[in-house]
């Protein structure tokens, strides 16, 4: 079976120093994504797990190609991503999609949560009636654990949980093949997040999803991944199945992370 | 070990518009000198309000019942710009008002005998103003008269303590200049310069890098054990708890409601919210986690009996009538569970 995404060398230079306040660069470049490959088969769960600044986040967004590639190739479906044009690219778009670690960043604060779920089908389904659209939303605000009363309010009147379910919906309500998800759980609260995992799971198996998450949090990744992806100053180190990669790391630096997870006591057994 | 602090029935109350709420309630706690207590707890537990009462920084208009004891004991070493004289210190608050102490008061407990330091460095540092120029400040808060040769020399050794690398050069850096890992170094250092007992910290690492959270954590175990420091740790994380603590309190809708050491709590937990909370942890082992279903009762809509009946699996008539009391279980563990002394826990 072929990968649902192929990735082949993908590279991506920011000028160093950038911004207003920044020296002069010289022309100086860092690479923060800086020649990196893999592929994720239909329905596995990737994470891809790193510290601040190893470039992950702007990997994920190159893979939806919210930011552009500087060069490598990203083959999704079949398709060469980078090389599709505008309109193209766009109904490839709605195949992908994304969730993002901020609950309260992530949602329009002045849009009606109806309507920040129903932004999707207004751009890619546009001929649905508005009767359509919103048994559309209805329907996917439940499935996500939302009562369609949510419709009708606003982000700020939601907990952070909620709020993430709100975007999840959003996420879903084009039925993507993929969902690349930043630190979905990072912001919530442990019994909130342990909710988020679930639904997220339950959704996997029901809509036959594969993810592609980003995360800090080992332990997150040892519940949700089937495949984890460990990266450094913008290249992968190890990359495998959870299991190994989680119990016989082969990367010193995939070591030095686990044993800087704290670990809660387990009661031992009599 | 010796009580440092003892927090006696707290409650503060602040006002909102649906009326008063108690985001602390009823809240004792014992602190040891030298001693480590982990308070656990997610958004709205009350933890953060707690940390500011012992800080005296609760918003205005809060209003504060209870006691907060500090008693400091010299253990014999000289602290430079204290008198020996300070065998013992009370904060007393009048019933039902604003914390007792003036503001002048105050000011020679807050920074000087209990100090503080948060989740975000960024937001706790000037931006615009020199790294040792914010420790320096710290220092001089509370030693205005402090010659110059000494306050530098406080201030290279308040960095050097908190492991900050080349302190000279950080010294003259800004915030925006450090790294998150050093930031939260920094802010260590401002916080232990004028040498308090108590050091509390919010959620110093919940925004760290796991290798760098390590070593903060490092940190302060040796700090406590250097300097006999005595640490009131808040997170969410229990493993972070586990890590740092000697005893764990957990706190719910502004009350706690389990309280031990930490290896009996995280290992047989008996309030069906701590079991919660530790059967919805991702742990480096896959597990099947069971979330904790419903979500955190607002402050203005407690039920009259246990804040967490109506998500507990567990529940019966009787949780419903008031708030359970504490019932001890063994060797120091406490929990407000009406099912605890029925042997069913």
């Amino acid at each position: 079976m072929a990968h649902l995404l192929e990735v082949e060398n993908i590279r991506k230079t920011f000028p160093r120093g950038a911004g207003v306040f920044a020296q002069d660069a010289n022309g100086e470049r860092f690479a923060a994504v800086d020649g990196v490959s893999f592929q994720v088969s239909a329905g596995a769960t990737l994470a891809i797990v790193g510290e601040s600044g190893c470039g992950k986040t702007t990997l994920a967004r190159m893979l939806l190609r919210l930011i552009e590639p500087d060069s490598g190739k990203i083959t999704f479906d079949g398709q060469d991503l980078l090389q599709l044009s505008r309109e193209t690219l766009r109904t490839e778009r709605r195949k992908m999609q994304m969730i993002f670690q901020d609950p309260f960043a992530s949602l329009n604060a002045r849009m009606k949560v109806g309507d920040i779920v129903a932004e999707p089908l207004a751009i890619h389904e546009s001929r649905l009636s508005g009767v359509q659209r919103l048994a559309r939303v209805g329907e996917i605000l439940r499935r996500v654990g939302l009562d369609e009363s949510a419709l009708w309010r606003y982000p700020h009147e939601f907990s952070g949980g909620q709020r993430q379910r709100i975007g999840i919906a959003r996420a879903l309500i084009l039925r993507p093949m993929l969902i690349v998800a930043d630190e979905p759980v990072s912001a919530l609260d442990v019994s909130v997040g342990a909710q988020v995992l679930q639904l997220l799971q339950e959704l996997q198996k029901e809509f036959g999803l594969t993810y592609i998450f980003i995360s800090h949090s080992l332990p997150v990744v040892a519940q949700l991944a089937t495949h984890v992806a460990v990266m450094r100053t913008g290249q992968f180190v190890e990359n495998g199945p959870v299991e190994s990669v989680l119990r016989r790391p082969e990367s010193g630096y995939t070591r030095e992370l686990l044993a800087a997870v704290p670990e809660i006591p387990q009661a031992r057994r009599v | 070990m010796d009580t440092l602090v003892e927090i006696r029935s707290l409650t503060v109350e602040l006002p909102t518009a649906a009326g008063w709420v108690k985001p602390v309630n009823e809240v004792s706690l014992r602190i040891e000198s030298g001693g480590s207590v982990g308070l656990v707890g997610e958004s709205g537990s009350g933890k953060t309000m707690l940390a500011l009462a012992l800080m005296g920084l609760l918003p205005p208009g809060a209003r504060v019942g209870g006691e907060i004891l500090l008693l400091s004991r010299e253990n014999g070493k000289e602290k430079t710009g204290r008198t020996k004289a300070e065998a013992q210190r009370t904060l007393r608050s009048a019933e039902r008002v604003l914390v007792g102490l003036t503001a002048e008061e105050w000011r020679g407990v807050r920074g000087r005998e209990i100090a503080m330091i948060f989740q975000e460095p960024m937001t706790s540092l000037n931006p615009v103003m020199r790294i040792g120029a914010q420790i320096e400040e710290a220092i001089l808060a509370h030693e205005p008269d402090l010659p110059g040769e000494q306050l530098r020399e406080r201030l290279l050794a308040a960095m050097k303590q908190a492991a900050l690398s080349e302190p000279e050069v950080r010294a003259g850096q800004y915030p925006h200049h450090l790294s998150g890992g050093l930031r939260q170094r920094a802010m260590i250092a401002m916080a232990l310069a004028p040498q308090p007992k108590l050091l509390i910290a919010d959620e110093p690492t919940t925004a760290l890098d796991v290798t760098v959270q390590k070593q903060i954590l490092d940190l302060l175990d040796r700090l406590r054990r250097e300097l006999g420091l005595a640490l009131l740790f808040i997170t969410h994380d229990l493993g972070v708890v586990a890590r740092v603590a000697d005893r764990v309190a957990v706190m719910y809708a502004g009350r706690i409601v389990e309280e031990g050491p930490m290896q009996q709590v995280l290992t047989g937990p008996k309030h069906p919210y701590t079991q919660g909370l530790l059967a919805a942890s991702p742990t480096l082992e896959k597990r099947a986690l069971t979330p904790i279903p419903g979500t955190v009762p607002q402050l203005m809509e407690l039920p009259p009996g246990c804040a967490f009946a109506p998500r507990c699996a567990l529940r019966r008539a009787e949780c419903d009538v008031k708030v359970p009391e504490f019932r001890h279980v063994d060797a120091g563990q406490a929990a407000r569970c009406v099912l605890i002394e029925e042997g069913v826990r």
